[in-house]
């Protein structure tokens, strides 16, 4: 009865071979193709490279006129167009603006990458139950392993650097978008749907036509998530080499700096409002056609 | 208003076929092909789902629509009906039978030819009128030109002319959200007439309106109709509604159609008591016509009636003259006369017992 007392084991010794024999097969996996690797993204590199210091050499004023007209575009509102402005300036003021170029240009590199892959993976989700049943679990083990996990054979392949920063935070903040996508095209109305298909619309005419159209609000509300996952894992991100808003925090976390790290903190939740309240009305503005009741 | 309609039922006439369903089963379920043995076996639908746990949607359904008439098809909620439209546009396919529409076989068409098919020979309405909600009343209307790639300026003014026609001139750029139920449908009705399409497939269409806005519909369908002459097949689980726009109906009960024939056949003639009870409350007025209780007894003189005339217009005649029996032409042609007595009896409700003409109201 000892079994009942003891819950089985694998062997020490067998343990020990079992993790030693994964550690030296990553190990000589990366050593046999990191270089190719690191090659295929290298292009993305530059671009990050050339986006910040566009960012940074930018003068302020350039810069926070573009983003009030984000704001403008997106929320059509002078309350938000107002915070973002002073927001800005306040950066600015405590000295912390280049950090925030610099965050600036992964999140929205970020943002794009994650859109670019998640809509299409959505759409392909939404076509296939069974794609679904498979893309969903990898979706939940990508949100809920610590991120520190997945670190070790990122850097591990690529070393330390803007790259493995940017492929940790997009596999972070990735499942919304590609959730939300999904969600949103299989709740389209069938009906709509059938008449669609009773006109004789072919596949891309449906797609493009009423499933991405009526799935829009759902695809922006994964937009909108997708930003705030990103800009979650900005500190994460700082621990392999990404220059910004984090690089501070982490500092002020290993020194005891209480204001250094109030003040870059609060620059990231700035940050995070701003693009919420932007792309969310955006969304809202969006699906107007939805909200007018018939009064004729 | 309402006797504009009635003067558009017409005896039957014997003209092509344009839409013949044959020997049409659908089974939903898994492996739906091997139950059509047990059905053909005269397997109950009860029977079927308790064994197998497969739904028998349609069973050996066999309609032939003529060209240019409207075809109602009547049951209550679950006797396939709605299954049953969806099949002559094959947005469900069937588990076995044919669907002839002007000789070809539309189960027999590739995807290609399908959309076609959809594009140009049959538009479909809906119940809950499925509009995009996320385009204007013109956009939507033209949605069968946009697919088939019409320039939009063409189809924009394509479909102006159905806009007109169905009344919602001035509201071309509102969206459907803004728009009350009955001017959804007409957007609806629009967009299926605007692709010129010959038949047009109405799965419930004005089952969601409101009495009122319902007749109103209906006006507007049958005014168009007398105009355009399209091949109609129309879907309802309303009898009154079925009696006012078919000429010919079919009632469906679990997938079986249990009777055929025109508004007044199946009044007169019910199949059975499912039947007898569908059209126990119905105007008999409105539906029986003179020739049907005529006699061939030549009368010398007294008012005449249109053989095809409807009784309660029949009897407005013989009541205005204040005489009791009328006499029964056809083409100008003395054929006959009818006794008042007579036309009484045959708009009085039948009794339930013993389905015999016995109690006056």
């Amino acid at each position: 009865m000892s079994w009942f007392e003891k819950i089985p084991t694998m062997d020490r010794q067998e343990l020990r071979d079992f993790k030693k024999y994964i550690d030296i097969s990553f190990k000589d996996f990366s050593r046999t193709y990191g270089d190719g690797i690191e090659a295929f993204f290298d292009p993305l590199l530059y671009f990050l490279v050339w986006f910040e210091k566009l960012l940074i050499n930018a003068p302020w004023p350039l810069i926070i006129l573009v983003i009030a007209i984000m704001a403008w575009i997106g929320s059509r509102s002078w309350f938000v167009i107002a915070g973002t402005v002073c927001s800005f300036l306040l950066i600015g003021y405590f000295g912390m603006w280049e950090d925030t170029m610099s965050t600036l240009a992964i999140i929205s590199i970020c943002t794009l990458l994650c859109i670019s892959v998640g809509i299409p993976i959505g759409i392909f989700m939404s076509r296939s139950d069974r794609l679904q049943s498979m893309v969903n679990p990898v979706l939940d083990v990508m949100q809920t392993i610590p991120s520190f996990v997945y670190l070790i054979p990122v850097v591990m392949l690529l070393g330390i650097g803007k790259v493995p920063g940017l492929i940790a935070v997009c596999i972070y903040a990735l499942p919304p978008i590609v959730r939300l996508t999904n969600l949103g095209i299989r709740l389209v109305d069938k009906e709509v749907l059938e008449a669609s298909e009773s006109f004789g619309a072919s596949y891309s005419q449906k797609l493009f036509g009423v499933q991405i159209p009526l799935a829009l609000p759902n695809i922006f509300a994964g937009v909108n998530q997708t930003i705030m996952m990103a800009l979650a894992m900005v500190v994460i991100a700082s621990m392999i080499g990404v220059k910004g808003l984090g690089v501070p925090v982490l500092r002020a976390v290993s020194n005891q700096y209480l204001a250094l790290g109030m003040l870059n903190g609060l620059a990231i939740v700035a940050l995070a409002i701003i693009f919420d309240r932007i792309s969310q009305s955006f969304g809202k503005r969006m699906q107007k056609h939805l909200e007018s009741a018939h009064g004729v | 208003m309402a006797n504009g309609c009635r003067s558009t039922w017409k005896v039957p006439m014997v003209s092509e076929t344009k839409v013949a369903i044959k020997n049409l089963y659908k089974i939903f379920g898994k492996n739906p092909t091997g139950m059509i043995n047990h059905v053909q076996n005269g397997i109950s639908k009860q029977e079927l789902l308790e064994k197998y746990g497969s739904v028998l949607a349609l069973n050996d359904v066999n309609i032939d629509i003529p060209a240019r008439g409207v075809q109602v098809i009547m049951g209550l909620s679950g006797s396939g009906k709605s299954t049953l439209i969806r099949h002559v546009n094959r947005l469900i396919e069937p588990t076995s039978g044919e669907i002839i529409v002007g000789g070809h076989n539309v189960l027999g068409m590739s995807k290609q030819e399908l959309r076609e098919f959809r594009r140009h020979t049959a538009s479909m309405v809906f119940q809950r009128f499925a509009l995009l909600p996320h385009h204007t009343i013109v956009e939507n209307v033209s949605y069968g030109l946009t697919i088939q790639n019409v320039p939009k300026q063409e189809a924009a003014e394509r479909s102006q002319q159905w806009i007109d026609r169905v009344g919602l001139a001035g509201y071309e750029n509102h969206y459907p959200n803004q728009l009350s139920g009955g001017m959804q449908q007409r957007v609806g009705l629009a967009r299926a007439l605007a692709t010129d399409a010959e038949i047009l497939l109405m799965d419930e269409a004005f089952s969601a309106l409101d009495p009122l806005i319902r007749t109103d519909m209906q006006d507007v369908l049958l005014g168009l109709q007398e105009e355009l002459h399209k091949t109609i097949l129309f879907i309802t689980h309303d009898l009154d509604e079925a009696l006012r726009i078919g000429e010919n109906i079919a009632i469906l009960r679990d997938g079986l159609v249990v009777q055929k024939g025109t508004p007044q056949e199946i009044v007169l003639n019910p199949a059975d008591k499912y039947v007898t009870d569908f059209i126990k409350d119905i105007n008999r007025g409105r539906v029986v016509r003179v020739s049907s209780i005529m006699d061939s007894k030549k009368l010398k003189n007294g008012p005449e009636i249109e053989s095809n005339m409807i009784l309660e217009d029949a009897l407005q005649i013989i009541s205005n003259a204040e005489v009791s029996e009328a006499i029964v032409t056809e083409n100008g042609k003395t054929i006959g006369s009818v006794k008042l007595g007579r036309m009484i009896t045959a708009i009085a409700r039948p009794s339930e017992k013993t389905g015999q003409i016995t109690n006056y109201r």
